[in-house]
Formats: C-alpha cells, sequence, structure tokens
C-alpha cells in the first residue's frame, strides 16, 4: 500500500488537519480487519472538507480514529495525525482529553441524544465554556447567549431556560452547534448532522453550517453520504469506498469532471431534479462494497468498474494527482468519460407504462383521520383530536404513479394507511375502480385485499425475521390461491423479476443487506398480481446506489405489469423521478396537486416552491434561491385557522391568509394550487426559485447533467 | 452464515439450511462463552441425575443402615450419612428427579399457559387485556411463598398440587414478557403486511408473532426454573414439598437442622446441590440469551 496522498501546494501553514497514513484496526471475533487503510487527508483554516462514502466506507471510522475516539475495540495502526503540527498519537489520554471539547469538537447525527434531557439547554451550552475556557458562571452565561444569537436562534434567552425536549429538531441541532462552536475549536467534526432531520430542517441546518465558515475559522469535516449536501456546504471533497480515498478534490472540480468511475457512478445513482418530461434510468453498480476481510487484490473497485482492464487487479494503484488539488486513485484517469457521456452510454430512457384508456383506478375522497389527545390521568378527558389526515382527496390512474411529498407530520403514511385499511378513516371513502370498500382490513373481501399492497420504510421490520425468503414471498401465492406445486416456482419467478439469484430462497432475513430486503418486500408485494402499491418511503433508509437501482427496479416493474404505485416520501427529487402525479400535502391537507411536469414548475405553491428551494442538488453549479421555513410543522391538534401553512408561509400576505380559507385554484391542465395568490402573481415571484444549471443550452425543462 | 447456498443449476429450487447446521451453529456460540458453557454442562449432569438417578446411585435412597448413622464423608460414603444412616449422596443424586419432575412440569404448565395469556391480552387489547392483566396483578402482589402455602394449605401437598402451584405461581412473570413482546411485534410492518394479506388472527398470533417471542420466552423459562428449584426446596423444607422418605433436597436439609453440629455434611451437601444448579441454571439462561439473541445486549 503506498497510496501517500501529496498535499496541494499553498495551503501551508494554513494546515490545521493534516492526516498522513492513517491506519485502523478493529478487533473482531473472526480476527483484526482494518476499516481505513493509509489515507490521507489535510485540511486548511476555514475550509470545510466533504468525507463522501457509502456505509461501510469507513468515513467515519477515519475521523474518529484520526481524534482517537474509536471504540474500545479499535486501534490506530500506523499513521500521524497532525493538529496544527501537533502529533495527536502521541499525546497522553490526560492531553488528549483536553484536546477533545476545546480545539476539537464533534457534531453527531441525532441531535437529540447529544444533549442531556434533564439540564436545561443553556447551562449545558455555558457548562463548556466554564470547563474548557475557565470562565465564570456569568461570562460563560454571556458567551453562551453569543453564540446562540450566532447560530442564528431566534430568541436566545428562552431557548437558554428550555429544556431540549421543548425544542424542535432543527433548533436541538443549532445548540448542539452552538455548544460546539463556544470554544472556537480549531477543528469542526460534523457526522452527518442533518441525516435525521426533515428536508426544510435540514436546508436551515446547512445554511448555519455555510455562514459558519464566514464566522469562525474552524476545519470542519463534514461526513456525509450524501452528494447534494456536500454540493452546497463543501470546499473540498474526498470520495471514500471501502475504507480508502478513491478521488479527492475541489468540490466544482470534481463535481464537474469526475477521474475516478466510483465517483462517477454514485453521481449517476441519484435521480437529478430536473423540470423537463423526459426521464431516465438511473445509473447502478453491479456488485457491493467487498468485505473489509476479503478484499480483491489491486484496484478495490475493479471488481465492478466497467473501466477495468487485467491489470487493475495486479496492483494497488497510488492517489495520484490528476490536476492541481485533484487527486484519483485510478489509474486509467484519462479515460474516465465525463458525467454528461457517462450518462449517455449508461442510461436509456425510462420505460413508461404509458397504456391506454386513464381509467381511474383509486380514489379517497375527503378522507379524514383523527386520534384522540392522549389523556393526561384518569379524570382529565380532553376532548380536542389530532388531526393527522384533515380532508384529502387523491385519485390514481391505471398504471401511474402518485407521488405524495411532505414533512414528516404531513399525513402522508396515515393517509396510506387509511387506503389500505389498517387504520379506519374518521370520515371519507376509499374506493377502487368505482367500488367502495370497507373501513378496515377485516372488512374487506380477500380479493380486495389481494389487489392493494404494501411496501414499507424499514427494512428490517418489514420481512418475519424467522421465515427464510421463500417463505415470505411464497404465503401471499398460497394465500391467493397458487396452487401448493407451483409456488416454489413462482417464487423462483418473482426472485428474478428483483434480480435475486436462486440461492436467496431460503435464506433468513439477517443474512441479507438492506436492499436486497426490500427487493424481498417488493417480489412479495408482487407476488399477489395487485392492482396497486403503496410504496411508503421504501428508500429512504438505503444508500444512494441501492436506491438508484430500486428505483429503476420500480419503474421496470410497473412497464411490465402495470400496476399503479403510490408513492410516498419526502424526497423531491425521488418523487420527480417516479412519479406522474404528484401531491404536496402539509398538517394533513393537501397544499398543490396535479400532474408531475406542472406542479414542479412554476407557479409553485408557496409550501412547494421552499421544499424545492431546500432540496439540496448534486451539482454546485445549480442557483437556488434561499426559502427557508421557520420553526417546524405546527401540531396536529391545533391547526392554524384560514390557510394552514400561513405561520410558515415565505409568501405570506396579510390577515386574509389567517382568517379565510384560501380557494383552490385550477391552473393549465392538470394542476390545481391551494393558496391565496393567484397563478399570475406565482408565477411572477417565483421565476429565480431555482435555476438548474444549463449545460445543455437550456430553457428550463432540460435534464440537468451533472 | 452462506451455508445454506448451494446454488446447483440442476435443482431450481436450493436446498435450505438443515436444522442440524442450525444447532451446530447454536453450539459453536455457547463455546464461546466459557462460563455458559460450564453452566450448561452442571446443568446436563443434574438432568442426567435426574433420569438415571435410581440406577447411578450407589445405593438406595431408602437403605437404613443404623449401625453406619451419621458417618461423617468417607470413601463409601463419599457425602457422609444421615440419622438413618442412609448415604447422603446416593440420596441427593435420586433427589434431583424431584426437583425437575416439580419445577420443571411446574414450569412447562406455566409457560404454556402464561404465553396463551399473554398473546390473547396483548394481540386483542383493549377490555379483555385489562381484565387479564390485573387478574395478574392480584397474583403478583402475594408473596409467593404465602401463596403457595395457602394453595398447599388449601388443597393438600400432592405431587399434581405442587406442579399446580408452581405454574400458578409463574404464569403471570410469563405471560407479562409475552405480552410485552406481542406489543412490541404486532405494531412491525411484518405483522401489518400479514393483515394487509387478509390473514386470520391465529396465523398472525402462531406464525408470525410467536416465533419471533420464542428466544426471549425461552430465556425466561430458565430464569423460572432456576427460581421454582428454590421454591421447591423451600416447600419441602417447610414440609409442603413432598413428604418422606423421598429424598428431596429441602426436605434433607430440614431433617439436618437436627444434627448440625455432629453431621454438618447432611446440611452442606444437599445444599451445595440447590446452588450449584441454581447458579448453573442462571448461567445457561444467560448463555441461552447470547445464543438465541446474539448483538441484542452487551453484559
Amino acid at each position: 500500500m503506498a497510496a501517500s496522498a501529496e498535499t496541494a501546494p499553498g495551503r501551508e501553514g494554513r494546515t490545521v488537519l493534516e492526516i498522513e497514513g492513517l491506519s485502523v484496526a478493529y478487533r473482531t471475533e473472526e480476527g483484526d480487519i482494518f476499516p481505513v487503510r493509509d489515507v490521507s487527508l489535510t485540511i486548511a483554516k476555514g475550509e470545510s472538507f466533504g468525507l463522501v462514502g457509502e456505509s461501510g466506507s469507513g468515513k467515519s471510522t477515519l475521523a474518529m480514529g484520526a481524534i482517537r475516539y474509536l471504540p474500545a475495540n479499535g486501534r490506530v495502526t500506523s499513521g500521524r495525525v497532525l493538529l496544527r503540527g501537533e502529533d495527536l498519537l502521541s499525546l497522553s489520554d490526560k492531553e488528549m482529553r483536553n484536546v477533545w471539547g476545546s480545539r476539537i469538537a464533534v457534531v453527531y447525527q441525532s441531535p437529540g441524544n447529544a444533549l442531556n434531557p434533564s439540564i436545561r439547554t443553556g447551562n449545558q451550552i455555558a457548562e463548556v465554556a466554564r470547563i474548557h475556557l475557565g470562565m465564570s458562571k456569568q461570562e460563560a452565561h454571556q458567551r453562551m447567549l453569543e453564540m446562540l444569537e450566532k447560530v442564528k436562534m431566534p430568541d436566545p434567552e428562552s431557548v437558554a431556560r428550555r429544556y431540549p425536549h421543548q425544542l424542535s429538531g432543527g433548533m436541538l441541532q443549532r445548540c448542539v452547534v452552538a455548544q460546539a462552536m463556544m470554544t472556537n475549536p480549531e477543528l469542526l467534526i460534523l457526522d452527518e448532522p442533518t441525516t435525521a432531520l426533515d428536508v426544510t430542517t435540514q436546508a436551515v441546518v446547512l445554511d448555519l453550517v455555510a455562514e459558519l465558515k464566514q464566522e469562525f475559522d474552524s476545519a470542519i469535516l463534514y461526513i456525509t453520504h450524501d452528494l447534494g449536501v456536500v454540493a452546497r456546504v463543501c470546499d473540498r471533497v474526498g470520495v471514500m469506498y471501502a475504507g480508502e480515498f478513491m478521488e479527492q478534490g475541489g468540490i466544482h472540480d470534481l463535481f464537474k469532471r469526475p477521474l475516478h468511475p466510483y465517483t462517477l457512478n454514485l453521481l449517476g445513482c441519484v435521480p437529478h431534479f430536473s423540470l423537463g418530461p423526459r426521464r431516465k434510468t438511473l445509473n447502478t453498480i453491479p456488485g457491493f462494497i467487498p468485505r473489509l476481510d476479503e478484499l480483491p487484490e489491486g484496484c478495490i473497485f475493479a471488481p465492478r468498474c466497467s473501466l477495468a482492464e487485467p491489470e487493475c487487479r495486479v496492483a494497488q494503484p497510488p492517489l495520484v494527482r490528476a490536476a492541481e488539488d485533484h487527486l484519483t486513485a485510478c489509474r486509467r484517469w484519462p479515460v474516465v468519460p465525463t458525467p454528461a457521456e457517462h450518462m449517455a452510454t449508461i442510461t436509456a430512457d425510462l420505460m413508461q407504462a404509458r397504456g391506454a384508456a386513464e381509467n381511474r383506478l383509486l380514489e379517497a375522497r375527503d378522507v379524514k383521520k383523527y386520534y384522540p389527545v392522549p389523556t393526561q390521568g384518569p379524570f382529565r378527558q380532553d376532548k380536542r383530536k389530532v388531526k393527522s389526515v384533515d380532508g384529502m382527496t387523491v385519485w390514481i390512474d391505471e398504471g401511474r404513479t402518485l407521488g405524495l411529498v411532505g414533512e414528516s407530520g404531513s399525513g402522508k403514511t396515515t393517509l396510506a394507511r387509511t387506503i389500505i385499511g389498517l387504520v379506519e378513516p374518521t370520515e371519507g371513502t376509499i374506493s377502487l375502480r368505482g367500488e367502495i370498500l370497507g373501513p378496515t382490513t377485516r372488512s374487506r373481501e380477500r380479493d380486495v385485499l389481494r389487489r392493494i399492497q404494501m411496501v414499507f420504510q424499514n427494512p428490517d421490520a418489514s420481512l418475519n425475521p424467522r421465515q427464510t425468503v421463500g417463505q415470505s414471498i411464497g404465503r401471499p401465492l398460497t394465500l391467493f390461491g397458487t396452487p401448493r406445486h407451483e409456488v416454489p416456482r413462482r417464487v423462483l419467478e418473482l426472485l428474478e423479476a428483483v434480480h435475486l439469484s436462486p440461492s436467496y430462497y431460503h435464506r433468513l432475513p439477517s443474512e441479507l443487506s438492506g436492499g436486497e430486503k426490500q427487493r424481498v418486500a417488493i417480489a412479495r408485494a408482487f407476488a399477489a398480481e395487485p392492482d396497486l402499491i403503496l410504496c411508503d418511503e421504501p428508500i429512504a433508509s438505503l444508500d444512494v446506489s441501492v436506491q438508484g437501482s430500486l428505483m429503476n427496479l420500480l419503474t421496470t416493474l410497473q412497464a411490465e405489469k402495470g400496476t399503479s404505485y403510490l408513492f410516498i416520501s419526502h424526497d423531491l427529487s425521488a418523487v420527480q423521478h417516479l412519479s406522474d402525479w404528484v401531491c404536496v400535502a402539509y398538517l394533513g391537507y393537501a397544499m398543490e396537486w396535479g400532474d408531475a411536469g406542472d406542479v414542479l414548475n412554476p407557479p409553485y405553491h408557496p409550501y412547494t416552491e421552499a421544499l424545492l428551494s431546500a432540496i439540496p442538488i448534486p451539482d454546485p453549479d445549480v442557483i437556488q434561491k434561499n426559502i427557508r421555513l421557520e420553526g417546524s410543522v405546527p401540531s396536529a391538534v391545533d391547526i392554524p385557522s384560514g390557510c394552514r401553512f400561513h405561520t410558515r408561509c415565505p409568501r405570506f400576505i396579510g390577515d386574509i391568509c389567517i382568517q379565510e380559507e384560501p380557494p383552490w385554484r385550477e391552473g393549465e391542465g392538470d394542476h390545481w394550487i391551494y393558496c391565496h395568490h393567484t397563478f399570475e402573481a406565482l408565477v411572477e415571484m417565483q421565476k429565480e426559485t431555482l435555476r438548474l444549471a444549463d449545460h445543455d443550452h437550456g430553457t428550463p425543462g432540460v435534464e440537468v447533467q451533472v | 452464515m452462506s451455508a445454506s447456498v448451494d446454488a446447483a443449476a440442476a435443482t431450481p429450487v436450493p436446498t435450505r439450511r438443515s436444522r442440524g447446521q442450525t444447532l451446530r451453529l447454536y453450539g459453536r456460540r455457547l463455546l464461546r462463552q466459557p462460563i455458559a458453557t460450564v453452566g450448561t454442562v452442571i446443568f446436563i449432569i443434574f438432568l442426567l441425575m435426574a433420569v438415571f438417578g435410581p440406577w447411578i446411585a450407589p445405593y438406595g435412597f431408602e437403605e437404613q443402615s443404623i449401625p453406619d448413622r451419621l458417618q461423617s464423608p468417607t470413601l463409601q460414603h463419599p457425602f457422609g450419612t444421615d440419622n438413618f444412616g442412609r448415604d447422603v449422596f446416593s440420596r441427593i443424586i435420586v433427589g434431583a428427579r424431584g426437583i425437575f419432575l416439580l419445577g420443571g412440569t411446574g414450569t412447562i404448565l406455566a409457560v404454556l399457559m402464561g404465553t396463551t395469556v399473554g398473546l390473547v391480552s396483548g394481540y386483542f387489547g383493549g377490555l379483555l387485556d385489562e381484565i387479564l392483566m390485573r387478574l395478574l396483578d392480584v397474583l403478583l402482589s402475594i408473596p409467593s411463598l404465602l401463596l403457595a402455602l395457602v394453595l398447599l394449605g388449601t388443597v393438600g401437598p400432592s405431587l399434581i398440587n405442587l406442579i399446580l402451584v408452581v405454574a400458578v405461581l409463574y404464569i403471570p412473570m410469563i405471560a407479562r414478557v409475552v405480552r410485552s413482546m406481542v406489543l412490541d411485534l404486532k405494531t412491525k410492518e411484518f405483522v401489518e403486511a400479514a393483515r394487509i394479506r387478509g390473514e386470520r388472527d391465529s396465523y398472525v398470533l402462531f406464525r408470525e408473532i410467536l416465533p419471533n417471542a420464542l428466544p426471549p420466552l425461552l430465556v425466561e423459562a430458565s430464569m423460572r426454573f432456576s427460581y421454582s428449584i428454590f421454591l421447591v426446596a423451600s416447600l419441602g423444607f417447610l414440609g409442603l414439598g413432598v413428604q418422606p422418605p423421598s429424598p428431596d433436597w429441602g426436605l434433607q436439609i430440614n431433617e439436618a437442622r437436627n444434627y448440625l453440629e455432629g453431621a454438618p455434611w447432611m446440611l452442606a451437601f444437599p445444599a451445595l446441590a440447590i446452588s450449584m444448579l441454581v447458579v448453573a441454571t442462571n448461567l445457561m439462561s444467560d448463555g441461552l440469551r447470547r445464543v438465541l439473541q446474539p448483538g441484542r445486549e452487551d453484559s
């Protein structure tokens, strides 16, 4: 292993963190494994370095190894880590404890777990200054308020007095960042700080990170799996794969002209937000990340690489400088195609199930689902209701996909569960091909049950851990009348349809990866030969490369079988990629609804507009107007009067929004917006909301090419 | 864990991992925990004693020899003899059967009934759940030894009654464990998927939920068994267990009280047997948890 990185010139003296040839080992039952091997990187003052990789790429291990914060079975086996020239690996444990918290700060994924629930947030933040800066109580309090001000916390005084559970996720994350910045650390490590947050909150936190770079001169190490997030906040990026860097470079260079096939493939896996009707299949990377105990000879990416030649499998290629500040571990980097060429060759036009008549398949009319507010003790009856779904009407045509978008708390999942009969609607009807269905699964006939299936969000819980893949897929077959002797053959056909080999037949879910479990769940749903499949965020928890292949799978299966989908997601790019129709929901009510092309082109409902400006687009050249929703979704118990979005609306007009319910305005084609603004006014205001980089001489309506 | 992969192209449906392979996997996991292995070995030794006791024991458990009474441990009588000159070693060996019969059968009964109550209560919920749980609370609110004494005092200490008392005492604990598992499992997506397909309640309960509740249930059952050893011994000591001259361990301790000064072995060895079996069972159930639910906890 000789992948010593050359540091880019011109940054000496400003270098804050320098990692050289770092290797980390974990002790396991089967012996030592090396999740990070001979890795080097430098971060300069005021610079933010994005560490990107799929799960298992070793990105967190690298960061934690560098600051000596590994779990008990981990250790650094070789390398140097210099923080402003001081070798962290040679410090004593006591000295290291002083470095943590004062010179290095870490912000983790889940802000809720980072704060002590029984101490007021202000005191927790101030404590840092008292311990590490030796400030008095008064001074620390003062500094805490300053910090909260700096992280753009509205009303810091009152936030400081509150307990963590009284703050929203976005506010908590800001408190954690404020706490981390108290000592003005030289190095700030952000480990997936926005992964647990809603898109709109994520956007606010990302803005904050971008501003931190201006306010402070800390070096930032930003760990994420999301290329879109990197494009928004980082100056330089390192792409990791199975414990090694594949490529490092400036953000613009790397996105415009990736010089490693892995980076190129990753960029192709995510659906790129485009305003046009033309849709393409997504890139997929064959195979899996190699296991750390059986790494391939030569280049570790070679087994999955389309450019690999026999020489690639001989010796491990070093990280070489291909251009100014652009390192790649590909020995064939001069022949790596540009993203445009790559996408043109590997993707095909999406097979679309554009069939004959537009037959209405399912209609959910005026659906309401109210839950009682949990009572506060035996004698206090609370008459109020949690209005999860508050009068939604949606319909789905045969062979088409309806995308349902919204933040958490918008009622999307509850609507789906009402449609399928898992919860009984308080009001409203569900009808399938014009026939009104019973309110619960118990009241529906078997054949009706067969026609609607569901794919769930959490792959770990959607399969019975005690049943083999064959049993899970076979059960709906036997139940819905496939003769017993034909079941195994049908199961194998279904496995093939979801691209799993017959050897999966007898495996248990614990032997499958997340993506494979989701494939089995999809096969199980299709086993019933349904007319409609409800997909409740089926890809949200998976790695990007797996997401891409699953979206491809869903579209091909739809084209083959003519099944309709209700695709629920908070990810507008995914919805845009898969849906024919889109419904944007907020607090249990539809805000905008219509043909996908119309909904995602101006004019938008102000809420849709805010969602659009919040999505992280994996292209640093894209221009998104900063529209940020403050605060969190209001409680579904007290729904705001008038237009329910008025409390957070960026296009708020005035009293009319508070007092009167807006009209449903109908636009050209099939497009409805629930707003007091007219279509014309919205068009005028929203000209600048989203400008996609027009690499393709474009009017809006061009596929975004990276 | 790719033992099942036998992607022979000739047979379209590959063969599944056999029961033997699964057991071997569990065996490997057990052997990685030396303490649990020791516990399991001791448990198995006691179990063999319970089954084959009368044939292994050097003397009959009722065989009296007044001249040899109250002898200290010798080669002929490794654990000494008691006040009737009976061999303590033989009586301990044969006595294991009573413990396993009462504690084991009682525990199994408790598991069967407790599981039924827990499944029904957790799955259907509502008023039925409320009623069943409050009834169990009543049982739990009485100290278990006291409850056992009252019950046995009423119905008399026959073998069947003893077993039933052990079962009644442990139903609430088992039912609670099962119920909490059911409450957790019934909201899982795979159970919802079954409801979406229109599966009968019995299928959901016995095919989807119960198999997933089995590992914690087995662990709980082995814990209950170790408690039941104490219970049976205590009842024997109080004279409400198996009646003399049976070689019940608790009874032996009771008889030994009068000879404590002259013949401490009479008390020491049965007491040692009880604690060894209890500790071994506990170690085994700890190990069982790690074998059946690897990665669930780290203690």
